[in-house]
């Protein structure tokens, strides 16, 4: 069975952001921009699919930004082609599932690996969205997975336990952190990536669900203040939490 | 066609808080969108919970009661809201963005269920001219975006802990029991089991209290004295990303843009230098105390009280004044 990984980029989690004169975005200026993080984990569970399941692994970018030299590394690592569509107009996890669904129809059946969300937007809704679009099960925020004869067995951290579920192929899987232990690339991979097929295409984008009215950075916390040095100043903040914090 | 539906979310018959609070949050909203409030409960032997609800102040309790309803699966769940939802003719959904409900509500928002528009994790909703705007965060915080939907469903998932939880009552609801629309051969996934976490650790993002350590805390045994702390305040422990990469920790306790948003009453920082992503997940904390020995530590600049310090003394201290409060 083919695998697909999904993979975004998004602003280095060390960014400060800065609010770009429209007032609905971010300033670009000084950022770097990375694979997301949680993708990297979904990389990982992608490649040791392909090593158990014969078939094809693409991954797939919808963004318009320089992206080639990360694509690359996801070659590097283990997989077989790489696409990126360049959509006409800014796409949100709607706009992005129904494009990637579109695209890699002809590679059906396929099981589909995403982060559990992007760091960016925060939504969590690609991996989910495109499951639906696909018309196959989703499993989110899998934290470790195990494969079975059919398919997979997932957990995933739920408030105050652990759930464990079980699924078949094809399904789209999204990935939690520490899901696994993602793989550097050797030098021999990384010139041998270079020969494999990077297809950068542009798309039409899919008309917005959402309308951007503005972005804000949030207002600053007052000023604190530094209660005092060492041990001695511990009868002192506590007093301060109980009396003027009222949080003890 | 108007009206908020609002997809409740139970365990064992028991109604969560967040869902409470989505509740609530509906029926404020109920005279400015305009319509009724449908609460929309799945499980098996929902018959108390039901009734429960009933003086709640929604319109209309529609539940689905059926023995494979007794674990979430995302296709089960989704065709039976899908169904009331459609029935309705609701033209918002509320749900909690609890791990359940992030997994639903996207789900439902899908081109194949109602292609309708999704803001995760609102954290404000406030209604101008009929429009819908949702407020939510996002760059874990460093940001929030206002966004309004082009579509003629909003699926909102709302933030749990920020909404007030106190229904308005009066009238009573009209009950009304409806069919799952699936067969079991349209469910992919099952759950096979849930573990409640051992020792009954307190998870990070729910705590009233949150002492976190970093780097600071030397390795994985000095963490015993974040967690007296922890335990002398009633409240979780939390770590920075550079502990749980080091694997000090696990990452269910990582606080920050790749781990856990908190905001707890209390926010204890300790030897946590404040690395940008770590203050986006914890910024908007109550209270936040931060002990570290560099005076010139970012945490600082975000701290409500901070002393400077070395955490193995300061800490112990710290922990033995608060014993000898509540004695």
């Amino acid at each position: 069975m083919n695998a697909i990984c999904c993979i975004a980029r998004v602003p280095d989690t060390a960014t400060r952001i800065k609010i770009a004169g429209d007032g609905r975005s971010i300033d670009p200026e000084g950022v770097q921009y990375v694979i997301n993080p949680y993708d990297e984990f979904a990389l990982e569970a992608a490649i040791q699919f392909k090593e158990q399941h014969e078939g094809e692994l693409l991954v797939i970018h919808v963004g318009d930004g320089d992206f080639s030299k990360d694509l690359r590394q996801c070659l590097a690592k283990g997989a077989d082609r790489a696409i990126q569509l360049k959509p006409s107009a800014p796409v949100g996890p709607h706009g992005i599932s129904a494009l990637i669904a579109e695209k890699v129809a002809s590679l059906l059946p396929a099981t589909v690996f995403c982060g559990k969300q992007a760091v960016d937007g925060d939504v969590g809704g690609t991996g989910i969205m495109l499951a639906g679009a696909l018309g196959v099960p989703a499993v989110a925020k899998v934290s470790s997975l195990e494969f079975t004869d059919t398919g997979a067995t997932c957990t995933r951290e739920i408030e105050g336990g652990t759930e464990t579920l079980e699924t078949t192929f094809p399904c789209v899987l999204t990935f939690e952190k520490g899901a696994n232990e993602p793989r550097r690339a050797g030098l021999k991979e990384i010139m041998a990536a270079k020969k494999k097929p990077l297809d950068v295409e542009e798309v039409t984008a899919p008309d917005p669900k959402l309308e951007i009215l503005s972005l804000q950075l949030p207002p600053p916390r007052p000023e604190g203040r530094i209660v005092g040095e060492g041990k001695e100043s511990v009868p002192e903040l506590v007093r301060l939490l109980r009396e003027e914090a009222k949080v003890l | 066609m108007s009206g908020i539906c609002v997809i409740l979310e139970q365990r064992g018959g028991d109604v969560k808080r967040a869902s409470i609070e989505a509740l609530a949050e509906a029926l404020r909203q109920r005279s400015a969108i305009g319509g009724g409030v449908t609460a929309i409960l799945m499980g098996s032997d929902m018959a108390t919970a039901a009734e429960q609800l009933k003086s709640s102040g929604a319109d209309k309790i529609v539940v689905f009661d059926r023995g494979d309803l007794a674990h979430y699966s995302t296709e089960g769940y989704r065709s039976c809201a899908v169904q009331a939802i459609q029935a309705s003719g609701a033209t918002a959904v509320f749900i909690a963005a609890t791990v359940q409900g992030r997994d639903l509500a996207p789900s439902l928002a899908g081109g194949a269920a109602l292609d309708a528009g999704y803001a995760a994790d609102c954290t404000d909703v406030e209604v101008d001219g009929g429009r819908v705007i949702a407020t939510r965060p996002v760059y874990a915080g460093k940001a929030t975006v206002k966004v309004a939907c082009n579509s003629a469903t909003f699926v909102l998932s709302l933030r749990p802990n920020v909404f007030d939880a106190s229904l308005t009552g009066g009238g009573e609801a009209v009950i009304e029991s409806a069919d799952p629309p699936f067969t079991e051969g349209d469910v992919g996934t099952h759950v096979t089991s849930i573990s409640d976490d051992a020792g009954g650790s307190r998870d990070v993002a729910e705590a009233d209290v949150v002492v976190s350590g970093g780097r600071g805390v030397g390795g994985p045994e000095g963490f015993a004295t974040i967690q007296a702390l922890a335990e002398a305040l009633d409240g979780a422990v939390g770590a920075s990303r550079a502990v749980v990469d080091l694997g000090w920790r696990p990452h269910a306790e990582q606080v920050g843009q790749t781990g856990k948003v908190v905001s707890p009453k209390l926010y204890v920082a300790c030897g946590i230098s404040g690395a940008i992503q770590h203050l986006a997940g914890m910024r908007t904390s109550k209270v936040i105390v931060a002990v570290n020995k560099d005076a010139e530590a970012p945490i600082f600049k975000v701290a409500d009280y901070g002393i400077v310090g070395d955490l193995f003394e300061v800490v112990p201290a710290l922990t033995e004044a608060i014993g000898q409060l509540e004695d």
